[in-house]
């Protein structure tokens, strides 16, 4: 009896130890490495979800590689929704802070990105909740840099930061 | 206003265990006479690991439950004057249970680097005066869906929401509610001076 509750006690404390050091190790990993999310709908057309709604991709989303929040034009990224703070979106950067861009349905037909913003833009025009509804979006919503899709396996890619030729800046901060 | 997490707190635990194991295991020339180096590998290697998790520990602390801040900046004179030190928490930004009044840390809209410290004045679909400075040009705006208003309570002193509009809830990392430096201020913290700045309805 007493062997077995020794036995019993010893291995919750093995266990207990084993939990608190993986549970934090495994959130702050999640957190501030990478992750994996799945992709719902099609805003993101082609490069994302292109079978419409039968399928839907899981990306591998890179936090190590914004930690400084640095992104380049035609980054395929993921942001918190400023529309709706418990939605995560995932967008392609089209201008930078200090850009000059040409917009597809805003109110204004070309904006300045202002200090410390980004404008994105998916892929599929007119499908997508975007830049062009809500405006620039500050660097402090960025989440993470979609680098991978992973799923399903014969999809498997890295994804290619591409900006789109017609919707390069009109003017950009370096020239 | 900026501030500076107290990271160092897990370096030290870290020191401290790593003592602790030191002295259990023998002098520590025997220690190092016995298998010298299995020994200082497996220390090393305790020490990456120790490292590691009290490193996860404070992060996730830091992200998930709250901590202690330094403010610095006058915008939020009289209620935290320069370089008080604060509680804040982030349960609250986690659960959405931010409400008016509340004084929160959020991400400066303009330089994701650094950080604000305003009371929040409103939420969204509250409605706000703009300009208090004259009766003559009284304008109002909506908080669109998703932001929150943020002012200082300095109203003379303090870039805001007056200045730069209504941020995104996003970028809210917690919220202030208990100040422990200085001593004679010890408690939680006061309501707004600016009561006429919170919207009727």
């Amino acid at each position: 009896m007493a062997l077995s509750q020794g036995w019993v006690r010893r291995y919750f404390k093995a266990f207990c130890k084993g939990f608190f050091v993986a549970v934090p190790v495994a959130v702050t990993f999640l957190d501030r490495v990478a992750c994996v999310a799945r992709v719902e709908g099609a805003s993101m057309q082609p490069s994302l979800n292109p079978g419409g709604s039968q399928s839907s991709d899981v990306v591998l989303l890179n936090h190590w590689k914004v930690r400084n929040f640095e992104v380049q034009r035609g980054d395929i990224v993921s942001l918190v929704s400023p529309k709706n703070p418990e939605q995560k979106i995932i967008k392609r950067v089209i201008a930078l802070e200090g850009d000059i861009v040409k917009t597809m349905g805003h109110k204004n037909r070309y904006v300045k990105v202002p200090r410390g913003h980004i404008w994105v833009e998916g892929d599929h025009h007119g499908h997508s909740f975007d830049s062009n509804t809500f405006g620039p979006v500050s660097l402090g919503l960025l989440h993470a840099h979609a680098t991978h899709i992973l799923w399903p396996p014969a999809r498997w890619q890295k994804l290619e930061s591409v900006l789109p030729p017609e919707r390069l800046p009109v003017q950009s901060e370096e020239e | 206003m900026s501030f500076m997490k107290l990271k160092v707190i897990s370096t030290l635990l870290t020191v401290i265990n790593f003592i602790n194991n030191n002295n259990k295991s023998g002098q520590w020339w025997q220690t190092l006479h016995r298998t010298m180096l299995r020994g200082v590998l497996g220390k090393t290697f305790r020490l990456v690991g120790y490292t590691i998790q009290y490193g996860c520990i404070a992060h996730c602390a830091f992200e998930y439950i709250g901590g202690v801040v330094m403010c610095s900046g006058p915008s939020m004179e009289p209620t935290i004057q320069n370089s008080d030190i604060v509680f804040a928490e982030n349960l609250s930004r986690h659960f959405y249970g931010i409400q008016r009044g509340d004084i929160v840390i959020a991400k400066s809209p303009s330089d994701p680097k650094s950080n604000i410290c305003k009371r929040v004045i409103g939420l969204e679909g509250d409605k706000i005066l703009t300009n208090s400075s004259s009766d003559f040009f009284k304008s109002h705006s909506y908080v669109p869906m998703g932001h929150v208003w943020l002012e200082g309570d300095n109203l003379q002193n303090s870039t805001d929401s007056r200045y730069y509009g209504p941020i995104p809830y996003g970028l809210i990392r917690g919220r202030i509610f208990f100040k422990i430096w200085p001593l004679s201020d010890f408690g939680f913290l006061r309501g707004s001076p600016n009561g006429h700045r919170f919207s009727d309805d």
